[in-house]
């Protein structure tokens, strides 16, 4: 089985994303320092809650993380590990993303919407955005492949990702915002694949594949 | 103005009440009846299509308890929604060992009127999506009285005060049950849930007197509810559901509806 390492930097809990790795067939360990990463086969960055607990994540770990995904090794970041690809985030203005995608994550009552606008409609769209909501695909996906149009994943969230150059889903919640990230071996969810159902499984199986290369 | 400003949908979610390890109900908090056994019905309800679950830990007895590990693993290992616990979680160890057993969010109730201050260290630690706050509420006149200890406390409070405060100590989701309601069949409490509902940010989970599909329709509307929780309609199958979600979106409201692709056993 391919081993998969976690990062856990003291952010949720991370049984379930666990298991889920586990039901696709991957043979998932958290971390125990930034040597261990060298051995993995693929990475998985999860993690919920605010921006800065990412801060956690010291220099060594950094580094070590960037030198395998350089290597070409598959990294997957989910929810805020997700947010934690991008350059940083308005919710922790001071704390440095990793940077492997463009632009800062906003609050999702402040992201502009496709015309630019502002909504501030809290009533039709309560923040925190959580529960099932929408993926649309944006063009092809490795990690997507097999997920309709319109499948459902749950969400956890208050900020969120702009639409960029890596977007390969969108998902709508008072703005429009990304949901699904992919380049070469970098990939990202908003949402939890771990408690999506039959379209987690799916993204983790298609994931499963992709380390196994 | 007709644009989508989200997708969202509702939410079905069916509540496992756990004594000593097996699924029970009662009728306005007392009478327990066996319903079954809570692997087997988290499994029944994931191939459903059932949004979430709660398992509510009712035990009585110190074995009970320490069963609920166990019990929690069982059902967990059915599923890939997320899962919710409640029932005796008084301190950060209890939602750690449920966290640890594969529960995705805990729910606190007396623990919380006690020590609110539990709810900012679960939501530190685990993230607010994760921190459930339970009332259970119940009308004196025009006031909704909240209670502790499954409906037997009776506590200075309020309900939408009480709720306010919960969300700004961090809670991310208010689990709200009508006592006067639990186990009736005669509809969610809408004026309790809408009430809670247009108070705060962060979702509401109606629960308590689901009977009719009907019911499900107005807690959702006049009720403002994000989520709806039952369980004995679910346990003694009054309503699948498959069809429940599709009558609710054959009536226009957002439901995740699956396409009936549960796994073989």
């Amino acid at each position: 089985m391919r081993t998969v390492a976690l990062i856990d930097y003291g952010a949720g809990n991370l049984t379930s994303v666990m298991r889920g790795l586990r039901r696709a067939g991957l043979d998932p360990s958290i971390a125990a320092s930034p040597d261990a990463l060298a051995r993995a086969a693929g990475i998985v960055v999860p993690g919920v809650g605010h921006f800065s607990a990412t801060a956690a994540v010291g220099d060594a770990w950094r580094e070590a993380l960037l030198a395998r995904v350089d290597a070409g090794v598959p990294l997957f970041g989910i929810c805020l590990g997700m947010q934690w690809l991008f350059e940083g985030s308005a919710e922790a203005p001071g704390v440095l993303g990793l940077g492997l995608a463009q632009g800062l994550c906003q609050s999702l009552n402040s992201i502009g919407n496709q015309f630019g606008e502002l909504i501030p409609d809290v009533i039709s769209a309560k923040v925190p955005h959580l529960g099932w909501n929408v993926l649309a695909p944006v063009g092809d996906s490795r990690l997507l492949a097999g997920v309709e149009p319109g499948a459902y994943a749950y969400f956890a969230h208050s900020y969120a990702a702009p639409v960029g150059p890596e977007t390969v889903a969108t998902t709508t919640h008072g703005s429009t915002f990304a949901s699904v990230i992919e380049r070469d071996n970098i990939f990202g969810a908003q949402f939890h694949p771990e408690l999506s159902s039959d379209t987690g499984a799916a993204i983790f199986a298609n994931f499963a594949r992709l380390v196994a290369r | 103005m007709t644009r989508n400003l989200t997708h969202l949908t509702n939410r079905i979610i069916a509540c496992l009440d756990v004594r000593d390890g097996v699924v029970v109900k009662g009728i306005n908090f007392q009478g327990l009846a066996l319903a079954g056994d809570p692997a087997a019905l988290a499994a029944r309800y994931s191939a459903e299509g059932v949004d979430e679950l709660v398992m509510l830990d009712v035990s009585a007895t110190i074995e009970g308890r320490r069963a609920r590990v166990d019990t929690i693993r069982r059902i967990a290992s059915e599923l890939s929604v997320p899962l919710t616990v409640g029932g005796g979680i008084r301190a950060m160890d209890d939602a750690r060992a449920a966290f640890d057993a594969g529960a995705d969010k805990v729910a606190i109730n007396s623990a919380a009127l006690a020590t609110p201050e539990l709810i900012t260290a679960i939501a530190h630690r685990y993230g607010s999506q994760a921190a459930v706050v339970a009332i259970d509420a119940k009308w004196d006149r025009d006031r909704a009285v909240v209670f502790g200890r499954s409906g037997t406390a009776e506590s200075r409070r309020e309900a939408v005060a009480w709720a306010r405060e919960a969300e700004s100590r961090g809670a991310g989701e208010i689990l709200l049950t009508s006592i006067d309601r639990d186990g009736t069949k005669q509809g969610f409490d809408c004026a309790l849930t809408a009430a809670v509902s247009s108070a705060l940010r962060i979702p509401i989970i109606a629960s308590g007197g689901a009977g009719s599909r009907e019911h499900f329709f107005d807690v959702f509307t006049s009720g403002r509810a994000d989520a709806a929780l039952a369980a004995s309609v679910f346990h003694y199958a009054e309503h699948r559901i498959p069809e429940l979600k599709q009558w609710l979106a054959d009536r226009g409201l957002p439901m995740r509806m699956t396409t009936g692709t549960a796994r073989p056993c």
